[in-house]
């Protein structure tokens, strides 16, 4: 498998574009594949939690399990009518689901997924990912504002709102990380959390309260339940959806799901030691996608487990709890971990003891 | 690093938005090809819980939403003057020099504190309650 990847990886310098291109295309649509096809079980997986929690079987009729039930949904998606409302404004109605998917897959572009695999290895990953998500805004305020109907509008007004709220805190969670690892490159943060000692050196443990911060915050700015306000269904129908069809829809709904894998795998690499393995013993660690794929999938449940069991918040609530308790405790977290390494040199000699 | 050779590891970024809005525009494209296409005037009409629209949807709304969006911007203005200070505070190979850290952090705090002093008079001007 990385012999493959680094045949793949090999960019002969002098060589003409067409050698540098291809390895790179392939990449690329080999990670993408994957994603999809991981994308399509996971949402299986989504709904068989929530099923299992109120004493359902799920889906259970498409091929062994219901296995087969997300593929049987797409070839439905892709044979029904692109309905688009008289009133819409046509373009941007069109593009607004393009611009999500394609944000939402561009963010994967950075992420690594064991060491050396990484389609983009480059030296901002972290910012990247930063501004990647903030940009997500627009396809859905875009699809509000384009489908010119009441509910779609109220819908793409509050998720934007709420989306900007959640992503302040989010901010100075990864502000946290950054100073205990001194490198905003995603694969310098999974290995400053190898240091010899397994998980008891993963971040989750000096920064336990900026990760809790950093798992409902992500909830939110996914609009993931309990903090699906633009899509309650019992006030809005369904937010900026209710008047898209067919793929367009389909579009959304794929840029949703691939931005709650993302925000699982940006957990798992700031806070659980990215593709590591819990205990520091050869053999467990020689399966590196194996972990990082657990620890994914363990995350995506606790989001499937949030979703079954924790009530919708208010909108009030929800606000107050973004601006009011997050926002000042993760800025009196950067100021006080700031504090308290440059007050003991040897804290901060420890967290940056990767390096050697 | 100096040379342009680490630009080339940003090119991959331009190959995956090519791919990914090739497979999006693939994606459209394949119902308008294939799926039946009969529009009339019901089924294209704004969906309002089976109400005809009353009016416009692009209607006034509510202020607050402006407010949150600009107190966004400058937090998160904030938040991006804090990516290289983090990155650069205690790198051992940017040099541990005590009295830059402490003058770097000190300065940071400042600014924080004044940020701090903004964030508590919205806070009391009431910008942030939901009404």
């Amino acid at each position: 498998m990385e012999t493959v990847w680094n045949y793949l990886t090999s960019r002969p310098t002098d060589a003409g574009w067409a050698n540098w291109l291809v390895p790179t295309a392939l990449q690329t649509l080999a990670l993408m594949v994957v994603l999809l096809v991981a994308l399509a079980f996971i949402l299986l997986f989504d709904r068989k939690v929530w099923a299992a929690v109120q004493m359902r079987k799920g889906p259970n009729v498409v091929g062994p399990f219901g296995l087969l039930q997300s593929f049987a949904d797409f070839f439905k998606f892709v044979f029904k009518e692109i309905v688009i409302p008289a009133g819409a404004d046509r373009t941007i109605f069109i593009v607004a689901p393009l611009i999500t998917f394609v944000l939402a897959f561009a963010a994967w572009a950075v992420v690594p997924v064991g060491p050396g695999l990484v389609v983009a290895d480059i030296n901002v990953g972290i910012l990247y990912l930063f501004a990647i998500s903030s940009l997500g805004v627009y396809g859905i305020i875009m699809g509000g504002w384009a489908s010119n109907s009441k509910y779609p509008f109220l819908g793409s007004l509050r998720s934007a709102a709420q989306m900007v709220s959640y992503e302040v805190s989010i901010g100075f969670v990864i502000i946290t990380v950054l100073l205990l690892v001194g490198s905003l490159n995603l694969t310098d943060i999974v290995e400053s959390q190898n240091r010899g000692m397994g998980f008891l050196n993963w971040h989750f443990i000096p920064l336990f309260p900026m990760f809790v911060v950093f798992f409902v915050s992500a909830l939110a700015e996914t609009n993931r339940p309990p903090f699906d306000l633009p899509e309650a269904e019992s006030e809005l129908v369904a937010g900026y959806q209710v008047e898209y069809s067919s793929t367009p829809y389909l579009l959304f709904m794929i840029g949703e799901y691939l931005n709650i894998v993302l925000m699982c795998a940006m957990l798992t690499i700031l806070f659980f030691g990215g593709w590591h393995s819990p205990i520091p013993w050869a053999p467990l660690d020689s399966i590196p996608l194996f972990w990082f794929g657990a620890k994914v999938v363990f995350f995506f449940f606790l989001f499937a487990m949030a979703k079954a069991i924790v009530p919708r918040y208010r909108y009030d609530q929800l606000m107050r709890l973004g601006w009011k308790v997050f926002l000042p405790l993760s800025l009196f977290y950067v100021v006080a971990l700031a504090g308290l390494m440059v007050m003991f040199p040897g804290l901060a000699e420890h967290f940056q003891s990767w390096r050697q | 690093m100096a040379t342009p050779d680490f630009l080339l590891d940003y090119l991959p970024i331009l190959v995956f938005l090519g791919l990914a809005l090739a497979l999006g525009i693939g994606f459209l494209a394949v119902p308008a090809l294939i799926a039946p296409s009969e529009p009339d005037p019901e089924k294209l009409s704004t969906y309002e819980c089976g109400f005809n629209a009353f009016d416009d949807a692009r209607m006034k709304f509510d202020v607050q939403f402006y407010i949150v969006a600009i107190l966004f911007i400058i937090v998160d203005l904030d938040v991006a003057f804090l990516f290289p200070w983090a990155v650069a505070l205690f790198n051992p190979e940017l040099g541990t020099d005590r009295d830059f850290q402490l003058f770097a952090f000190w300065s940071m705090f400042v600014f924080l504190a004044v940020f701090a002093i903004g964030f508590l008079y919205e806070w009391k001007k009431g910008a942030l309650e939901w009404r």
